[in-house]
């Protein structure tokens, strides 16, 4: 470690890797620290990612591909499917990750650029300098360090720190978050599809998805809104799932976790400082997917850093460029995502069927959920009249 | 005022982290560190996916 580097990168999830790597590539010097002492792991994941998506910033590769997956079955209360594919064309839309496996392959790639990685080192403070951010304080193996850095990257995940600390309130509300559990099952036909469960008959106030990870295992989860949890924890609404639906399954995993469903947050970036992935909020609310959006975000923080370098400005205006590309892409998708999950929450048991029956007959599976919806629309547009604003 | 974590139930997901309106609480490895900032609103035994939290008045 050296005391001075043009960015510090905080956490090793695919938003930080990303960001490190772009910026390692274009010559600047980089440091990626994580806080755990391994990369990846333990998970917090369901690890759904969509091919194309993926395809944009790292070649698949088997090591750490799980499962590949036709597209998403949505199922409804009374079990009605409804199935869609983004890839109409190959027939595979997606795959499940192995995300302890993927997060390292990742950050393989941000250190072969040139990034010096730091595991088991923890930020714990920012250092300041006529109020730009220059730097942080960091823990390693019990030792604490100044490390000084133009720039200041935050992509410390769900529980991010960094943001706080630079003076932006990220701090999540019980409505803005997605309290999860998940089993690694297997013993089971896990199928082709990702698979997601809507209505109070599964779980009251969120979804329940299975995400084949193999022929026999998949990722089984469960999420609710903070705000609707009650004193009903998800892990236990998980283990009735598998009781009623999954009576054969056999745990071979457990993980837990918050999954942020906000949409934008009003502020991203400072002097000196900038936030990416779920530390910025970029998960979607609707999927709870945060994947691909760290990493599109990662590419667009890592492209600001190296121009802010060429201009040697770092302050907010600079680096404001970030914030508006994102906002203009991720950010639309976020909004978009939002108003439908608000939506959905919404519905009844019976609604929710009846939305499913009103495609009986048209062939969704080579569409995508933005093709879907606008017919949906048209069919209920009473129960999904909030929705309009989508289509016009 | 300060909540009291489970430390056998508590899976280290640092959702609580992430709520906590006064930044009280930090994910170290494998525990949940809580401060003296913590106003005991309670929020984050609200969310936490395994109930490990537990508010102290």
């Amino acid at each position: 470690m050296k005391n001075s580097y043009d960015v510090i990168v905080v956490g090793a999830g695919p938003g930080g890797s990303i960001t490190a790597k772009t910026c390692a590539e274009a010559g600047l010097d980089v440091l990626l620290i994580e806080k755990r002492q391994e990369i990846g792991d333990p998970v917090r994941c369901a690890e759904g990612v969509g091919k194309e998506g993926l395809k944009r910033h790292i070649e698949p590769d088997n090591r750490w591909i799980a499962a590949e997956v036709k597209g998403s079955k949505i199922l409804a209360p009374d079990g009605t499917e409804i199935k869609m594919s983004e890839e109409a064309s190959s027939g595979k839309a997606g795959y499940t990750l192995e995300r302890k496996v993927f997060d390292r392959a990742l950050a393989q790639q941000a250190a072969m650029a040139g990034t010096e990685v730091m595991v088991k080192t923890r930020a714990i403070g920012l250092l300041r300098n006529n109020g730009m951010v220059r730097g942080i304080n960091a823990m390693y193996m019990g030792e604490t360090h100044e490390i000084r850095a133009n720039i200041v990257i935050g992509a410390d995940g769900v529980e991010s720190k960094v943001g706080r600390w630079g003076g932006i309130d990220t701090s999540l509300k019980p409505g803005d978050i997605d309290t999860c559990a998940q089993f690694l099952v297997t013993n089971i036909d896990a199928g082709d599809y990702s698979k997601f469960y809507l209505g109070e008959i599964y779980t009251p106030g969120g979804y329940v998805w299975v995400f084949p990870k193999g022929k026999n295992t998949a990722n089984v989860g469960l999420g609710i809104l903070g705000s609707k949890a009650g004193n009903t924890r998800p892990i236990s609404l998980l283990h009735k799932f598998i009781e009623t639906y999954l009576p054969h399954a056999k745990i071979l995993e457990m993980v837990v976790g918050g999954v942020p469903v906000s949409g934008p947050i009003k502020k991203t970036v400072t002097d000196g400082l900038m936030l990416v992935g779920d530390a910025a909020r970029q998960s979607d609310p609707l999927t709870g997917g945060g994947i691909i959006n760290a990493m599109d975000a990662g590419k667009m923080a890592g492209e600001v850093c190296i121009k802010a370098k060429e201009k040697g400005d770092y302050s907010a205006k600079t680096l404001k460029e970030y914030e508006d590309k994102w906002r203009a892409t991720i950010g639309k998708e976020l909004s978009k995502s939002l108003l439908v999950k608000n939506m959905l929450l919404k519905l009844s048991d019976e609604q929710l069927n009846q939305l499913a029956h009103s495609l009986e007959g048209v062939d969704t599976s080579k569409m995508a959920l933005q093709k879907v919806l606008p017919i949906l629309f048209k069919k209920n547009p009473r129960i999904l009249w909030e929705l309009r604003t989508l289509f016009v | 005022m300060s909540v009291n974590v489970n430390r056998y139930k508590c899976g280290y997901c640092g959702a609580c982290v992430g709520v906590c309106p006064v930044g009280a609480l930090e994910l170290v490895e494998t525990w949940i560190e809580v401060d003296n900032t913590c106003t005991s609103c309670g929020v984050c035994a609200k969310i936490c996916p395994v109930g490990a939290l537990v508010v102290v008045k």
